[in-house]
């Protein structure tokens, strides 16, 4: 009998604190733990009490990398709580600051955190020694994505310009002008970045998953559409808690999010991608044939190819939509509140973030729920790792641990967002 | 454009205790700022941070630590003849923060001609406002410091205080 242990007590080149524990004994993987010791963080209980125009702030706090992700959802959940509709070119401002986001969280995570595993190096650092220009030019993507975000946002990290309703205030034709040239370049070094990250060595692994994004009549998706998947799933987004649950596990501060009845399901870029690539631009698309790949993709090694076509299809959308904008009348439309739930769901770089927020008639928030992709891809990552070592037992224990963790960071996880305690309730009898 | 040859930047999030000391050292620095100095505070992004310090001659640094040492223990690095442990700055939850941006800095020759970095050895990094006493008396020693280095040449040595 062979026992085998791998332990990677602090994932690196993650969003927060993780590690990883497989154990393997006779060729098989006999236990195997995604661990999430962020300390659980309450934003659903202190939303309670909260007014319903403070949640797109509050929960921006919930990651740095993803804010307007947070301020999303939220508005979304909130406005259809209170029966109102933004639409127009508030509607195309709030994509134009997604794109911002898309773009500065896939260049961060393709040069920075990801592509460092496909060249051998142990960071960015050593790999920026060997390839100044291409990490040089991440860092300027990354940046041409953190000005959109501040452009509209008031400010990169935890803008604060979103509101339920619209903004509270919004650009003229001439202030959103100037960024035009710096996303042109930003498109061709995405286009770059395409044909960069499409030579790069994949391990050859696919599995059969259940891919979950949402689906717009007409755009690659961002902020509505109905969640649908490649195995028949297709709901509003107001039917979410009939179809997904959480459950805690007591290795994780995080929630481990489930498809009821059928386990484990994947929500991110490939996703996005294997559900949405007739809602590409052509641009996008025609990239991402050239670099030979079909509408279909389902090695989550290569899914740094597909953010890398994402963040393309970021570029170009956001010029699109200021070279059609014209400053609306107002910045935000009125809000009354009143008794409800809403139900928000909106493409986090990382894959569908849902929010829920029940309402009185004063406004005040009486009930708060928030799925960040983190956790919904937790389960499916686990699965990865269980397929991918028993495949690959014969390499060596260093090798198999840097090809674990590289496993992981296919999903780009962000640990802080999926930090959050389950609630309990006992009942004694 | 930077157009002041000495830029300050304090580094940290006013919501968690001790981490705040960097925004607490520059914003004391500001108020008696002498002309050609600008302070400014961020919060622990890499990649902003290489951007903020892209046209001054001279960066001071300021940022808590959490390197098991005394609480309130100074730091101080001349990142051109030293490099910075990636761990000690380690605290936040971003995965390029300080100790990465200067070391990616470095790689890439983009490093601002001096870089003095004061870490603050922080004591509590729970949620909530306010420093604790260790670190308070710390960041006046770092105010003084940081005078002391604006007004004269700064010298290139790495020093621990207590």
């Amino acid at each position: 009998m062979k026992s085998r242990t791998i332990k990677v007590d602090y994932l690196a080149r993650v969003e927060g604190e993780g590690a990883l524990y497989v154990k393997i004994k006779d060729n098989t993987v006999v236990d195997i733990k995604l661990k999430i010791f962020e300390p659980p963080r309450f934003f659903e209980a202190f939303l309670r009490g909260r007014t319903y125009n403070e949640a797109p702030d509050v929960t921006a706090r919930i990651c740095g990398i993803c804010p307007i992700a947070y301020q999303m959802s939220a508005v979304h959940a909130m406005e259809d709580a209170v029966g109102v509709k933004v639409d127009g070119q508030l509607r195309a401002l709030r994509r134009l600051i997604y794109c911002g986001e898309w773009i500065e969280s896939h260049a961060l995570h393709v040069y920075m955190l990801h592509a460092p595993d496909f060249l051998g190096y142990p960071d960015a650092i050593k790999m920026a020694k060997d390839y100044p220009d291409i990490v040089q030019r991440g860092l300027q993507l990354k940046k041409a994505g953190n000005d959109l975000v501040a452009l509209l946002g008031g400010r990169e990290i935890h803008p604060i310009n979103v509101r339920v309703g619209g903004f509270y205030k919004v650009p003229t034709k001439q202030e959103l002008f100037p960024i035009t040239e710096k996303l042109k370049w930003a498109r061709d070094a995405a286009l770059e970045t395409v044909r960069w990250t499409a030579k790069l060595p994949f391990p050859d692994f696919e599995q059969d998953y259940e891919f979950i994004s949402l689906r717009h009549p007409e755009e690659y998706p961002f902020n509505e559409g109905r969640l649908v998947s490649n195995k028949g799933l297709d709901i509003s987004v107001h039917d979410y808690d009939n179809h997904f649950m959480e459950e805690h596990v007591q290795y994780s501060n995080a929630l481990h999010s489930l498809r009821k009845e059928r386990g484990a399901y994947f929500v991110g870029p490939l996703a996005r991608y294997n559900l949405n690539y007739d809602r590409l631009s052509p641009l996008a698309q025609e990239t991402a044939h050239s670099v030979g790949l079909s509408g279909v993709c389902r090695n989550p090694f290569q899914s740094i190819i597909i953010r890398s076509i994402e963040t393309l299809y970021a570029c170009d959308e956001a010029l699109r939509i200021i070279e059609h904008y014209e400053k609306p009348g107002k910045p935000a439309i009125e809000v009354q509140p009143r008794a409800a739930t809403g139900y928000g769901c909106t493409e986090a770089p990382r894959g569908i973030l849902y929010h829920r927020y029940s309402i009185d008639e004063n406004g005040l928030i009486t009930d708060a729920k928030i799925v960040p992709p983190t956790s919904q891809n937790q389960k499916t990552i686990e699965n990865d790792l269980r397929h991918f070592i028993v495949k690959h037992l014969k390499l060596s224990q260093d090798q198999l641990t840097l090809q674990c963790e590289q496993a992981i960071r296919n999903y780009d996880p962000c640990i802080s967002c999926a930090t959050h305690f389950l609630k309990l309730k006992i009942d004694r009898e | 454009m930077n157009s002041y040859p000495i830029l300050i930047i304090g580094i940290g999030n006013a919501f968690r205790g001790d981490d705040a000391v960097g925004l607490r050292v520059a914003q004391d620095i500001k108020k008696e700022a002498p002309d050609r100095v600008n302070v400014i505070v961020q919060n622990s992004d890499g990649a902003a941070l290489m951007e903020s310090w892209k046209n001054a001659d001279t960066v001071i640094l300021i940022d808590a630590v959490h390197s098991g040492g005394n609480f309130g223990t100074i730091y101080r690095f001349d990142v051109h003849t030293q490099p910075i442990p990636t761990e000690f700055f380690h605290y936040s939850t971003h995965a390029f923060g300080v100790a990465e941006a200067i070391e990616l800095a470095r790689a890439l020759k983009q490093l601002p001609q001096n870089l003095i970095v004061y870490g603050i050895e922080g004591k509590c990094f729970e949620a909530g406002i306010g420093l604790s006493i260790e670190v308070e008396r710390a960041a006046q020693e770092v105010v003084t410091r940081v005078r002391r280095d604006i007004q004269n040449v700064l010298p290139r040595k790495y020093t621990e205080y207590h």
